[in-house]
């Protein structure tokens, strides 16, 4: 079975060993054959079914009423009762859903049909406005299959989003003699308003046996974790009103409550805030005298006083959703559209999408008993963390609450996700509005681990033709206690490495790559060979170092192993005249990057370098031969959202027979393009993610008045 | 040769002519799915009059969904609460939260009878809470009670099993029907069943029990613990195993699994199965038959050949060098393995259906274990292997954090228990899932000090905010009363001149009362004094008045210039979590005397920076104040210049990295002063200044050198300190540094005129 994308090429395309000439022809020649004949046969077999293919392509114009009628007789299997023991694991058949390298469970929705019992009296209304969205938005989605056969759920088109409209137990037969029910195994159904007088169930009351219910208004002893699905009460309003999305900030009233047909009590018990608190509280309820042709539902008001509903909302910081006859209220969906951080009064109460929603971001739950208390408890809410309650809640309306397609697919994503869970979308794509996803950073190397010194690390030298220099480098990082093994990153193709004998010979292996094309992200390439995490990546000019500073360097790393540290600093500035950004390499108070003529960085980052850099920056570094250190320092900027590291104080890093960094550096010509990099890769990354910070790292006594033979790093910064 | 070519070729016909033959009905039903993609999918239809169709409710009804003949909601609170009783207990039914109100969490231990025998695992799971912060001297104040009767064995057959249970707890005059009592369990029935039956009615308790099976999982009321051995650390606990971030994970195996087969009984369907995955290459599967007395009765065809296989491989060599652990129910769903795989950083692969995973309600074990199905058991090699490399290393990293955070312990596992019973009492003070799957994890973050993310010092890049601009400086004053010393008019003078000064505050430390206002000197900033309460561990609690992010805690006897304060808080803004200060300490392990040592000499190592002159995050006040137990901040008191270094073991044992250490303009004299109240010459701490031989001992391997000294007596109070503090905390939690941060042209031969701070490379 394939995988989507585990593997990578370490090398390139492996050379397939070639035959000898005249068996090539003849098993070209025979495999040829084959092919033809399988042709062929394809064709000959299924030739008369390939050109009616497009006769299918027109869609059903049909009126609801026209669908086809079944009568249930009064004998009619009944399901049993919901199983409340049922478990994935105990009630749902994953055989059905098999392995696959999508992920995806595979919906089948049953063809609607009008049902009516033996005297032809109908068992519910044939389809609502909102299941019919609910099933368009299944049939248009990625889960949708027509083929009942490979199916892994099953929708039923019977619509028990009401249980009010419905006939209990005519449904329930209606359910039973589906096609494929088999006890309700893996069968899906919607509900949003549950029970009915006198007790009001907190699931649906038709009996369905295993079936799997998405029910609004769970509480937690009906509620069977891991099975159902708690979804909103949508609110059809959030169809009709546009609110915009207000910025986040105090708003006009602290606590508003906007339900209608409240409980006395409940009612007595707000009012008594209100009358605590004045102004700051606002209680409304149904207006009683409002003029004809006005919608009740769209005001609200307070004593005389008329507001329009659901705008009010938006007036107020918190919104109080009360349980009602039901637990799942359908003004918890207004509330979050109007971005007011909802107080969920309703003990017991499961939140919708509660198994993947972080409900403590954006809303305050307060148990029924200590209502009296919620103006204190509201208030000792940080301002800060109320913008983003806000922020959230509105994100939460938009993502899972606004349309039935925003339910109907969450609810397939949390059941899709249980069935693959090694695919599971994570708790921060589920919770972080846009707004975080692009804010935060969460690092790759998060574990604050300190890498044991006994690693040791690689050294990458990559090189084109300056040989003797090489070995000049090569023999100095040798010195380096901590080395554990040198690689040579050749890459010139158009001449090959001096011969084993030549090379220098050090106490560490020392491996040489060679390259098929001179190309710089050669030098970021993750070889097998490294199998250290710390890389020492350093020119083939480097030989101002002393071993004391690369040693410290990597000390310094093993401190900071998710960060670039390295030599030679520089700086990004904004050129206020040119508006953008311009690249420094003077003796400046603050450095943003190292450059990786000489740096330590972690293995790991060459992984990301050669395979996640965003946009066209590898090939256009590869294309200009310039800027793989700055496009590195941006990259793991970007990733791990922290700065540089840059150890030892400033050298003149200039050797008299090469153009080293700082040789080049003085070039004009030179600088432009820096900066024109910067500027490009601030603009596909969409953002400038180096940090500029005022600090180096020295040894602990460096310069300090104390014998230099007893410091561990004596021979730093000398020129 | 002909003949061979000859075979090949007629080969290859039959071969064609079968397929043609046999094969045209698979084929057909392969090119069948391409044909219909082709063709329209029969999706559902769009109604003609779908816009005419009905809402699923009335508007009105939606919004006003009320019934008047319903009773009032305080009578259906009521009918709720006698309806769900035990083994429908939810919190609101079964838990009388007026306990907790007045005097907060607070959990009591029964005291322990005499002929009451313990098993050593119930035994550190009391000691663990009778030396938290949460142990009552009093019964009366406590919310939430723990038996003294050792419940974790209720296995019939095991020689634990302590008899007549429920006799014994209806003595319990605090009893109650088991309301607000939490019971700990680690095994439940026995052969063959192993039904979850403990053997006594335990009423309204909740559960904290191994091995839970959902079904009798109270949601919300009981906690799933992790299976831990009698031989689980009490404190402290070993860390993880993953000392290296390698990708693509470099690890001789890929899946692993060794351990018993069932052949019978419950649990037999999946420990049977597993040695189908074995390929003796990347996925070792093995299991023996060899277990239990009769295992030779029920013995198959496999078990020999098995059971030498079995041999060949060392349990713990697979579990170091493997990226997954196949972590297969038991008889029980939970098993020692799970912890065993997630401290080895071995990503556990749970097939276990039905077990509520442990700490389930806090944990989101989606990022560190692949839950699998026991039923698809032959697919498990496919998904693991299709997991990204990059997703196994934060699996890997998330294993660790976890372990560290709330497993590796005894300690840890009951005060996770018990934090997440906290959580549910006051839900708007609770932590977010955020909060408990991120570091440092819940334990370290208290929600009573904020429940907003950028309130803490270690959210900032996840929450994509940054630490405030400004700090406030602290300053604990000691001189006499009456007249304020120079160095405290310098160090304010100092101080107050940093552009990134919010406030000053001042301790008074002295029982005498502080100079009137109009004493101090004129600031640009609001200066505040605080009386103190003449304790060494009042210089870190939580004052409301600071405000700032930063604090910035200072000495009488500090000298420091302004450029040195605006540098370290620089680099204290890229560090929020660390402390970052001047003068430091380290720390070394004396193997002599077989105990830690404490150093003030210079050396080339640092692991402590004094709190004399240090930036930290104002959260730490509140950690140190709310999280430690008053016991340890009653050793601080007793003790001269302990406060510093708990404050260092402290920040180091939530953070797991060294403290930052920042260029000073001159030596300090080791001058750093540790009187309590305000008389000269106060026991414990020598006149300023004071060169004292140095101690005769031996120096740290590491270190290199001596210079500078300190008092003898105080010298050694500290290394009492830092000892008791290791034994406390269970191990050493101090990390050192060979790197101080200097300004980014320090001492460079480069004009003062370009340099930022100048000031600080004055001799």
């Amino acid at each position: 079975i394939m995988c989507a994308s585990a593997k990578y090429n370490t090398r390139g395309p492996a050379l397939i060993p070639r035959m000898k000439t005249k068996h090539r022809i003849y098993y070209i020649t025979l495999f040829s054959i084959v092919l033809l004949g399988l042709i062929a046969t394809g064709m000959f077999q299924f030739w008369p079914h390939s050109i009616e293919s497009s006769n299918d392509w027109t869609v059903e114009k049909r009126s609801v009423h026209d669908v086809p009628v079944v009568k249930l007789p009064a004998d009619s299997p009944i399901p049993e009762r919901g199983d409340l023991s049922c478990r994935m694991h105990t009630c749902f058949d994953v055989y059905r859903c098999g392995f696959n390298p999508k992920n995806k469970i595979k919906v089948y929705i049953y063809s609607l049909k009008k049902y009516v019992d033996e005297y032809g009296t109908s068992v519910s209304n044939t389809i609502s406005r909102e299941y019919n969205e609910l099933l368009t938005a299944i049939s248009d989605s990625e889960f949708y299959t027509d083929d009942v056969n490979r199916a892994c759920l099953f929708v039923p088109s019977i619509d028990v989003l009401n249980q009010n409209a419905l006939r209990i137990k005519e449904t329930a037969q209606a359910l039973a003699q589906l096609s494929r029910w088999d006890r309700g195994t893996n069968h899906l159904l919607f509900n949003m308003l549950p029970g009915g007088p006198p007790d009001y169930n907190t699931a649906l009351d038709v009996p369905r046996d295993r079936a799997l219910l998405a029910g609004g208004g769970f509480s937690t002893w009906t509620y069977r974790q891991g099975y159902d699905v708690s979804i909103p009460v949508y609110s059809s309003l959030s169809g009709e009103v546009d609110l915009p999305e207000r910025g986040p900030g105090p708003r006009r009233y602290f606590i508003l409550s906007s339900q209608m047909a409240l409980h006395p009590e409940y009612r007595a018990e707000l009012e008594a805030l209100q009358a605590e608190n004045g102004e700051s509280v606002l209680i409304l309820d149904k207006c009683t005298n409002l003029s004809d042709g006005v919608p009740a539902v769209r005001k609200r008001c307070h004593k005389n006083q008329v507001f329009d509903y659901p705008q009010v909302l938006q007036e107020s910081t918190f919104c109080v959703v009360l349980r009602g006859a039901r637990l799942g209220q359908a003004v918890l969906s207004d509330v979050l559209q109007a971005g007011c951080v909802p107080v969920i009064i309703a003990d017991s109460y499961i939140l919708p999408f509660s198994e993947v929603l972080d409900w403590k971001r954006a809303s305050v739950v307060i148990p029924e008993e200590k209502m009296p208390e919620m103006y204190s408890i509201l208030q000792s809410v940080p301002q800060r963390q109320i913008e983003e309650m806000q922020r959230q809640a509105r994100w939460f309306w938009e993502a899972y609450f606004r349309s039935m397609k925003a339910i109907a697919l969450a609810t397939l994503q949390i059941i899709n996700d249980r069935i693959y869970p090694y695919a599971a979308i994570s708790y921060e794509e589920w919770n972080d509005p846009p707004a975080v996803k692009w804010s935060s950073v969460s690092n790759p190397l998060f574990l604050p681990l300190i890498p044991p010194q006994s690693q040791g690390f690689t050294a990458i030298v990559l090189t084109y033709d300056r040989v003797e220099s090489l070995f000049r480098v090569i023999t100095e990082v040798s010195k380096v206690p901590s080395l554990s093994k040198l690689l040579v990153v050749w890459n010139n193709q158009n001449k090959n490495p001096p011969e084993d004998s030549l090379w220098p010979k050090i106490r560490v292996p020392l491996k040489v790559v060679r390259t098929a094309e001179n190309k710089l992200s050669n030098r970021f390439f993750p070889y097998d060979e490294i199998e250290t995490e710390a890389v020492l990546a350093i020119d083939d000019d480097i030989i101002m170092l002393t071993s004391d500073e690369l040693q410290f360097g990597y000390e310094v790393w093993r401190e900071f192993p998710d960060r670039l540290v390295g030599y030679p600093g520089r700086l990004h500035l904004w050129d206020h005249e040119m508006n953008k950004w311009k690249y420094e390499s003077e003796w400046t108070n603050e450095v943003s990057m190292v450059l990786t003529g000489a740096a330590f960085y972690h293995k790991y980052f060459n992984y990301l370098y050669t395979y996640k850099m965003p946009g066209d920056i590898k090939n256009w570094v590869d294309a200009h031969m310039n800027c793989e250190d700055i496009a590195m320092n941006f990259l793991v900027a970007n990733v791990t959202g922290k700065s540089v590291i840059k150890v030892t104080p400033r050298k003149k890093f200039k050797c008299p027979e090469c153009t080293a960094i700082d040789g080049l550096s003085l070039d004009q010509t030179h600088m432009v393009e820096r900066s024109e990099c910067i500027n490009k890769f601030a603009s596909v990354f969409g953002t400038m993610p180096l940090k500029v910070v005022e600090h180096r790292a020295d040894p602990v006594l460096y310069k300090d008045d104390f014998p230099e033979k007893l410091k561990s790093f004596p021979n730093i910064g000398s020129l | 040769m002909q003949t061979r070519k000859k075979y090949i070729f007629l080969t290859f016909l039959a071969s064609w002519l079968l397929l043609f033959f046999f094969g045209g009905d698979q084929l057909r039903y392969f090119s069948f799915f391409s044909r219909r993609k082709a063709e329209a999918r029969r999706n559902w239809p769009r109604w003609t009059d779908q816009s005419r169709l009905k809402s699923f409710a009335d508007p009105e009804e939606l919004q006003s969904d009320g019934d008047p003949s319903l009773p009032s909601p305080r009578e259906r609170r009521a009918a709720r609460l006698s309806i769900y009783k035990n083994s429908g207990c939810r919190m609101e039914t079964c838990f009388d939260f007026s306990r907790c109100e007045k005097n907060g969490f607070k959990v009591f231990t029964y005291p322990r009878e005499r002929d009451q025998p313990l098993s050593e695992s119930y035994s550190k799971i009391l000691a663990s809470i009778e030396r938290s912060r949460y142990y009552p001297p009093n019964p009366a104040e406590a919310c939430l009670f723990i038996l003294s009767i050792d419940t974790l064995d209720r296995d019939h057959l095991s020689g634990q099993y302590v008899r007549n249970v429920d006799e014994k707890i209806r003595g319990f005059p605090l009893w109650n029907g088991g309301r607000n009592h939490l019971i700990f369990n680690l095994y439940s029935g026995t052969w063959p069943n192993y039904t979850e039956d403990l053997g006594f009615d335990i009423g309204q308790a909740i559960l904290a029990k191994a091995s839970f099976y959902t079904e009798n999982f109270r949601p919300g009321f009981d906690i799933s613990i992790p299976l831990f051995s009698k031989d689980h650390p009490q404190r402290g606990g070993e860390r993880g195993w993953l000392y290296q971030d390698s990708i693509p994970p470099k690890k001789k195996y890929l899946l692993v699994f060794k351990g018993k087969r069932y052949l019978t009984g419950i649990g037999s369907g999946t420990r049977n199965a597993l040695h189908h995955i074995h390929n003796g290459k990347d996925i070792v599967s093995l299991t023996t038959c060899k277990h239990g007395k009769d295992w030779e009765k029920h013995k198959d065809m496999r078990c020999d050949k098995d059971n030498v296989d079995y041999e060949k491989f060392d349990y713990q060599e697979l579990l170091h060098n493997s990226t997954f652990c196949i972590v297969p129910r038991g008889r029980r769903l939970g098993s020692f393995r799970f912890l065993e795989a997630l401290q080895a950083a071995c990503i556990p692969v749970l097939l276990s259906d039905g077990w509520e995973l442990p700490f389930a309600e806090a944990i989101d074990w989606s990022k560190a274990a692949v839950v699998g199905n026991e039923r698809l058991l032959l697919q498990i090699p496919s998904a693991v292997r299709c997991i990204h490399p990059e997703r196994v290393l934060a699996f890997q990293q998330q294993t660790q954090f976890l372990w560290d955070a709330y497993f590796s312990s005894v300690d840890k596992i009951v005060h996770t228990t018990l934090e997440i019973i906290k959580d549910r009492l006051l839900p708007h003070r609770s932590r977010s899932r955020f909060l408990w799957n991120t570091l440092p994890g819940g334990l370290l973050a208290l929600p009573n000090f904020s429940t907003h993310l950028g309130d803490f010092p270690f959210y900032y890049l996840q929450h994509g905010s940054s630490p405030s601009a400004k700090f406030t400086a602290f300053i604990r004053a000691v001189s006499p009363a009456g007249s304020l010393s120079q160095h405290i008019l310098r160090l304010i003078q100092a101080v107050s001149g940093s552009q990134y000064c919010a406030q000053i505050l001042v301790l008074w430390s002295c029982e005498k009362p502080p100079p009137p206002s109009g004493k101090w000197p004129q600031t640009t900033v609001p200066l505040t004094v605080i009386q103190g309460r003449g304790k060494l561990s009042d210089r870190f609690f939580p004052y409301v008045a600071i405000q700032t992010d930063a604090v910035l805690s200072l000495d009488e006897h500090t000298s420091l210039s302004t450029s040195e304060v605006d540098f370290a808080f620089m680099v204290w803004r890229s560090f929020p979590e660390r402390i970052v200060g001047f003068p430091t300490r380290s720390h070394f392990w004396d193997p002599e005397q077989r105990r830690w040592g404490y150093t003030s000499k210079w050396t080339n190592e640092i692991s402590i920076v004094l709190t004399a002159a240090a930036f930290y995050h104002r959260y730490y006040h509140s950690l140190f104040t709310e999280f430690l137990p008053a016991e340890l901040r009653e050793l601080v008191d007793g003790l001269s210049a302990c406060e510093d270094i708990l404050m260092n073991v402290l920040v180091a044992a939530v953070t797991k990295l060294p403290p930052i250490k920042v260029t000073q303009q001159k030596q300090h004299k080791e001058t750093v002063s540790q009187q309590v109240g305000c008389k000269d010459g106060d026991a414990g701490s020598p006149p300023v200044g004071e060169q004292s031989p140095s101690p005769p001992r031996s120096p740290p391997a590491k270190v290199k050198g001596t210079v500078g000294t300190a008092g003898g007596r105080r010298f050694s109070q500290q290394q009492d300190c830092l000892n008791q503090l290791v034994d406390w905390f269970g191990y050493m939690p101090l990390v050192s540094s060979q790197l101080r941060l200097d300004p980014v042209l320090f001492k460079d031969q480069v004009s003062v005129l370009r340099k930022k701070y100048p000031r600080l490379e004055k001799p």
